[in-house]
């Protein structure tokens, strides 16, 4: 029954054809308008001449706007990273877990997942505010702490002064790990849950203890699921908008807030056009970085 | 020769309810090639994992050269195991492999290799060390996990289910060398198999178990002769299992009635069971002789008195087996009586054919009596 889709023209093109216009009308045809618009400049308030300039990519590289592409390259790397270093162990976890408890853990792992990235940020928001949960909290055991003091005799603890905990780079990170963190644990646990438990139990076997098998074993085995655990965390974390909008501080910008800022109050669609180019060759650089890994270790998918 | 090794004491585990392995005591000595053997389920592999440590018992205390390693960690025990899977770490080297064990004991560079080289040549894979898993065959990967297993030097080898991967042709081989390895080395082995040819091939002494519990610990071939129960008698090879009554039991002979069969069971010595109790007569089919019925004469095979010991039936059904047929023969009754006959001419030669009537016969040597 298997035919080559030279025998079927017809059908074949019939099951490409919607996809296909879909992808050119919707986009491939705006990315095209925008690609083009990054060599325009402004005529007037809305007309945008596109006269072959590079002038926008000048721009772009200019000190003050590399500094922000490299901030979010930094700011997505610490995120990966954090990702990396919290979800490898909560990943083991799930795959030792029993079967029943499994399927709870990745239930709690995707429930954030399908709620609201706005109302998960003003959850944050609420969390981290001057009199949010935290300061709330703290300041309860400082109380308690400043009334047992007294109760022994000693001088109270004084008042408590609030932790700043929103509207800095700090608060914009927690975003960021919080945000992305299922996108590092899930696949992470489908490449641990595929390892053969038994090589774990032979390095056991072997006298080695549960740090060695864990790094002699366990991570080389899972360098597949962490490459695109890495690669699915920072791509969206490099481009992430939201977070840094909301948690952020004067400071904490990252390129996408710059992007937008470009489309809607500067009203210069060239140089947002340009930056938006910039942002996606680099996550085209990312995406072949982790193909040029995945070639080089062939042998640890197995 | 007979210094133990291995002793498990009462030793039970449970997993919920369950009881996967039921009070079993068992003295494995040294030197010794050891088959668990049993059905799948039979609690033979939990068993070797106490061993190994991946499992801790219930109850009862498990004795490595007499030190009580129940609560030991699998990585401080003097065992290595060779999993079903053989788990070969596909990352690394075949030399790697081998060597990781001995890296971890912080063994010398300089000795280190040696002893991996040494392993390899062992298990003829001198010359593969650089080669990754995956460009090896199942069989090699075999072997590198035995290499990776020995150069450890353990107290004792455990090997779970060795030869259950491998196709026939290579298995046939893998059993030998497996023999001659464990006569090289020198070291214990115990083997987990649910494959009886393997452990009768194999062992030198077999624990058959069956729902957790010990059934009998024998040589192959007092296992094979010398059943202690009806589930031995079935589990190891075919067997013809005839239900009676002990009706004579003296010192040189015994006499067992069995409803089944038309005449009597005669055993030349005595079984000192429960006279008049029920026993089971259990006689291998290739202990039982075919012969052609020319007239209504019974053939006797001298050691048993006349009108026992023989029957007659016709042949329902015959299975060619190359050396070897099988013939299901039904007697008077109905009853089917296996029986196996070496093909000593060929086939077309032989004289049992479909439909034929013929003599069945035994020596009073033959049958073994079980009393469960």
């Amino acid at each position: 029954m298997e035919q080559s889709w030279k025998q079927a023209k017809a059908v074949f093109a019939a099951a490409l054809g919607p996809p296909l216009v879909w992808l050119v009308l919707f986009f491939l045809a705006p990315m095209a308008i925008v690609w083009a618009y990054s060599f325009g400049h402004n005529v007037g308030l809305t007309e945008i001449a596109i006269s072959g300039t590079f002038h926008n990519y000048a721009r772009a590289i200019e000190p003050l706007y590399l500094k922000i592409f490299l901030k979010s390259v930094w700011v997505a790397g610490l995120t990966t990273g954090l990702c990396l270093v919290i979800g490898f162990p909560v990943a083991l976890a799930i795959t030792f877990a029993s079967d029943k408890a499994k399927a709870w853990l990745l239930l709690l792992i995707m429930l954030p997942f399908w709620t609201n990235l706005l109302i998960r940020t003003y959850a944050l928001i609420a969390v981290l505010r001057t009199e949010g949960y935290v300061n709330q909290g703290l300041e309860w055991f400082w109380k308690g702490g400043s009334g047992l003091a007294t109760l022994i005799g000693l001088q109270p603890l004084g008042d408590f002064q609030p932790l700043e905990l929103l509207h800095n780079n700090f608060a914009v990170i927690l975003g960021l790990v919080y945000v992305h963190l299922p996108f590092m644990v899930l696949p992470l646990y489908s490449a641990l849950d595929r390892l053969d438990k038994s090589l774990l139990e032979a390095s056991l076997d072997l006298g080695a203890g549960h740090l060695r098998t864990l790094f002699k074993v366990v991570v080389p085995l899972a360098i597949p699921g962490i490459a695109s655990g890495v690669l699915i965390t920072f791509i969206p974390a490099l481009g992430a908008y939201l977070t840094p909008d909301l948690l952020g501080g004067p400071d904490s910008q990252m390129i996408a807030n710059i992007i937008e800022r470009q489309f809607k109050r500067a009203n210069d669609w060239p140089f947002g056009a340009a930056l938006s180019f910039l942002l996606m060759y680099l996550t085209f650089i990312a995406i072949a970085i982790q193909a040029v890994l995945n070639r080089k270790t062939p042998e640890a998918k197995g | 020769m007979t210094k133990p090794i291995i002793t498990f004491e009462n030793v039970t585990k449970r997993f919920g309810k369950l009881a996967a392995v039921d009070n079993v005591s068992l003295t494995v000595n040294e030197g010794e090639f050891f088959a668990l053997l049993g059905p799948s389920g039979c609690g033979k592999t939990t068993l070797l994992r106490m061993l190994a440590g991946f499992e801790t018992p219930t109850e009862g205390r498990i004795l490595i050269d007499g030190q009580d390693i129940s609560n030991v960690p699998p990585n401080k025990r003097p065992v290595n195991m060779v999993f079903e899977s053989y788990a070969v770490f596909p990352h690394m080297t075949v030399a790697d492999n081998v060597a990781y064990g001995l890296k971890v004991d912080n063994v010398p560079k300089a000795e280190r290799e040696a002893r991996v080289a040494e392993a390899l040549e062992l298990v003829q894979l001198g010359g593969l060390g650089g080669r990754k898993p995956d460009q090896l065959s199942g069989g090699q990967r075999q072997r590198v996990a035995l290499a990776r297993a020995l150069v450890k030097r353990p107290r004792v080898l455990l090997l779970d289910e060795p030869l259950s991967a491998l196709d026939a042709k290579l298995r046939e081989q893998m059993r030998t060398e497996l023999c001659t390895l464990q006569e090289k080395v020198g070291i214990t082995f115990i083997m987990v198999t649910h494959d009886q040819d393997e452990a009768l091939a194999l062992a030198s002494r077999c624990a058959v178990m069956s729902k957790g519990l010990l059934q009998q610990v024998a040589t192959p071939s007092d296992l094979y002769e010398f059943p202690n129960s009806r589930f031995v008698a079935d589990f190891i090879g075919q067997v013809n299992l005839f239900e009676g009554v002990l009706a004579v039991d003296e010192p040189s002979h015994a006499v067992i009635k069995s409803p089944d069969l038309p005449v009597d069971i005669f055993l030349d010595h005595g079984v000192t069971g429960p006279r008049g109790g029920t026993v089971w007569a259990a006689i291998r089919p290739e202990k039982i002789e075919l012969h052609k019925k020319t007239d209504d004469t019974p053939p006797n095979l001298g050691d048993a008195p006349k009108g026992t010991n023989a029957v007659e039936g016709v042949i329902k059904h015959e299975a060619y087996l190359g050396g070897s047929s099988t013939y299901e023969v039904e007697i008077a009754g109905g009853r089917r009586v296996k029986v196996q006959r070496s093909n000593l001419t060929r086939w077309d030669q032989e004289d049992f054919k479909l439909g034929e009537t013929v003599w069945l016969c035994w020596h009073a040597c033959s049958p073994a009596v079980l009393l469960s």
